[in-house]
């Protein structure tokens, strides 16, 4: 018996899209907003550049960790509504990103945020004693040095986005993590469901390839 | 020239109130290496973080050149931080750039044209001589290279005072006085007034023309190496040259005496011309003499006859310009 008609083929092939296309969009627009976010809580932070207690304590404990300790099965779930509001809908990969971003902006904000911390003090010390503004000893000091964790966050922040997307299939997303639902799940086409697991693992794989190379490539540490 | 006057910082530590320092006054002339030190806690760290500002000072002030540090906007604090070269411990390079965009730093800051920047660079690391690790990043370099980049790098600017954090406390002592020869040099060629914060009497003895200590936040002792060297009286001498820790105890009955001397007498037979003058023994139990820079210096203990005329010695030892300090008879 031929599990893989051409039905099942072209499907099998429009939901690997659709799932790069969540992790593609979340990704992008997570590592922008999370990455400002991140750099925020580090700075804001007691012993950092520019310390506004009250700002980072909204941030930290009211904004991430809130977000953070909600499980992404139930904050996607509670999101649909607001997805629907601002892409006119919940269905698809696109209404999907919105609930994938928000869910995994204070997760790689959190991770941006150590890696600056690891940057050592004395680093920054010496760019402000030689003149540098603040924001300049941000761009050219902070993150710079940082940037082999802050790639390692990016990575590890992909993946969990690849394993969130699967999830955010089932609730109207599409992609892979649908596709393992209805033929896997509902049907009991196992070779369906191996296949889907195949690729999800093979993406996770590439994505930590790629991440670590080039993490090893810019570390000079 | 660098000028810290009743330098004050006071830290609040729940409700306590901890002086780090309590009104330090120094000043340093143009081309001058001043050492300051000190054990851990007696405030040099603090010292250094308010002289950069990165610190406010609770009050007091600090200028370069005339120029006012403390009470500034941020912008001119920026300006006149640029008036300073800082040199750290562990370097603090940025490991993410080269030996020559670490050095192009501070110019990158304010826009400096490109040509401009390269050749200054060029400059400098010619100076410190890694002109070959140009393209080197600091995890490639020894230890004693790194603090030649991070030296090059404080030179950047052209600043009129070098001010150096233990530079030296992380290396070997054969690369520590390569970097402080390195220190001595720069300030020949570019007549620059360094100031050196240490706790290693080594650097002070090395590259120093002056010296200060700092205890409990204040400076207790002062002065150029020569004179603290044969203050008798003072704690900097003892611990500049001190006495061999393994010096023989006394074993007759005669005084004891310590003998502090620079220069001329050094070179002298202090000895020799006692025994003869005053017809009596001397007994040398323990001594240093180091050359330090043009001059000798020397710390003597001797013991003396129990029935020589001590009180003469000591006035004709005295008269000649030597330090003596009586330890007693045993």
């Amino acid at each position: 018996m031929n599990f893989f008609t051409p039905t099942v083929l072209k499907a099998m092939g429009t939901a690997t899209v659709e799932t790069l296309e969540m992790v593609v969009i979340s990704g992008i627009i997570t590592v922008v907003i999370g990455l400002a976010l991140g750099i925020l809580l580090h700075v804001t932070g007691k012993g950092g550049l520019a310390p506004i207690r009250w700002l980072n304590v909204v941030l930290s404990a009211i904004i991430v960790n809130i977000t953070r300790s909600i499980p992404f099965a139930i904050l996607m779930v509670a999101l649909i509504p607001f997805s629907a509001m601002v892409v006119g809908t919940s269905l698809g990969p696109i209404a999907a990103s919105v609930s994938l971003t928000i869910g995994t902006i204070p997760f790689f904000a959190r991770l941006v945020e150590t890696a600056l911390r690891d940057v050592s003090a004395g680093k920054v010390d010496a760019a402000l004693v030689m003149g540098s503004t603040k924001m300049q000893t941000i761009r050219k000091v902070l993150v710079p040095e940082a940037m082999p964790g802050i790639i390692s966050a990016v990575t590890t922040t992909v993946v969990t986005l690849i394993g969130y997307s699967a999830m955010a299939g089932l609730v109207g997303g599409g992609g892979l993590g649908r596709m393992a639902y209805t033929y896997g799940y509902t049907r009991y086409n196992m070779p369906i469901m191996i296949t889907t697991i195949i690729i999800i693992v093979v993406l996770v794989q590439l994505v930590q390839i790629i991440g670590d190379a080039i993490a090893r490539k810019i570390d000079h540490r | 020239m660098i000028t810290v006057s009743d330098l004050r910082k006071v830290y609040q530590q729940g409700s306590k109130d901890i002086v780090a320092l309590d009104g330090v006054t120094l000043e340093v002339p143009t081309g001058k290496i001043h050492g300051i030190v000190g054990h851990s806690g007696a405030g040099k760290s603090t010292l250094v973080r308010c002289l950069t500002l990165l610190d406010q000072p609770t009050s007091g002030s600090v200028s370069v050149n005339g120029k006012e540090l403390t009470n500034v906007s941020s912008e001119e604090l920026r300006n006149a931080r640029r008036r300073i070269g800082m040199v750290f411990q562990h370097a603090n390079l940025f490991d993410s750039r080269t030996t020559e965009q670490n050095v192009a730093y501070p110019l990158e800051l304010v826009g400096t044209p490109k040509d401009q920047v390269a050749s200054k660079v060029a400059e400098l690391l010619e100076l410190v001589g890694l002109s070959q690790f140009a393209k080197a990043y600091p995890s490639q370099l020894s230890g004693g290279q790194r603090q030649r980049v991070g030296i090059a790098r404080a030179l950047t600017t052209d600043p009129d005072v070098l001010l150096c954090d233990e530079p030296t406390s992380a290396l070997d002592p054969k690369t520590t006085d390569e970097i402080l020869e390195l220190v001595k040099e720069l300030r020949d060629r570019l007549n620059i007034t360094v100031l050196i914060i240490t706790h290693e009497m080594h650097v002070v003895k090395q590259a120093c023309d002056s010296v200060s200590l700092l205890e409990g936040g204040k400076i207790v002792e002062h002065g150029d190496i020569e004179a603290v060297i044969t203050n008798a009286t003072g704690r900097l001498a003892s611990t500049l040259l001190p006495l061999p820790g393994d010096a023989p105890r006394a074993e007759g009955s005669g005084p004891i005496l310590d003998l502090l001397y620079t220069g001329q007498q050094a070179t002298e037979p202090v000895i020799s011309s006692l025994a003869r003058q005053f017809n009596t023994d001397v007994n040398v139990l323990a001594g240093s003499v180091e050359q330090l820079g043009d001059q000798q210096y020397a710390h003597l203990r001797l013991q003396l006859n129990a029935d020589a005329d001590l009180e003469a010695i000591v006035n004709h030892l005295t008269s000649t310009g030597i330090a003596v300090t009586v330890k007693g008879a045993k």
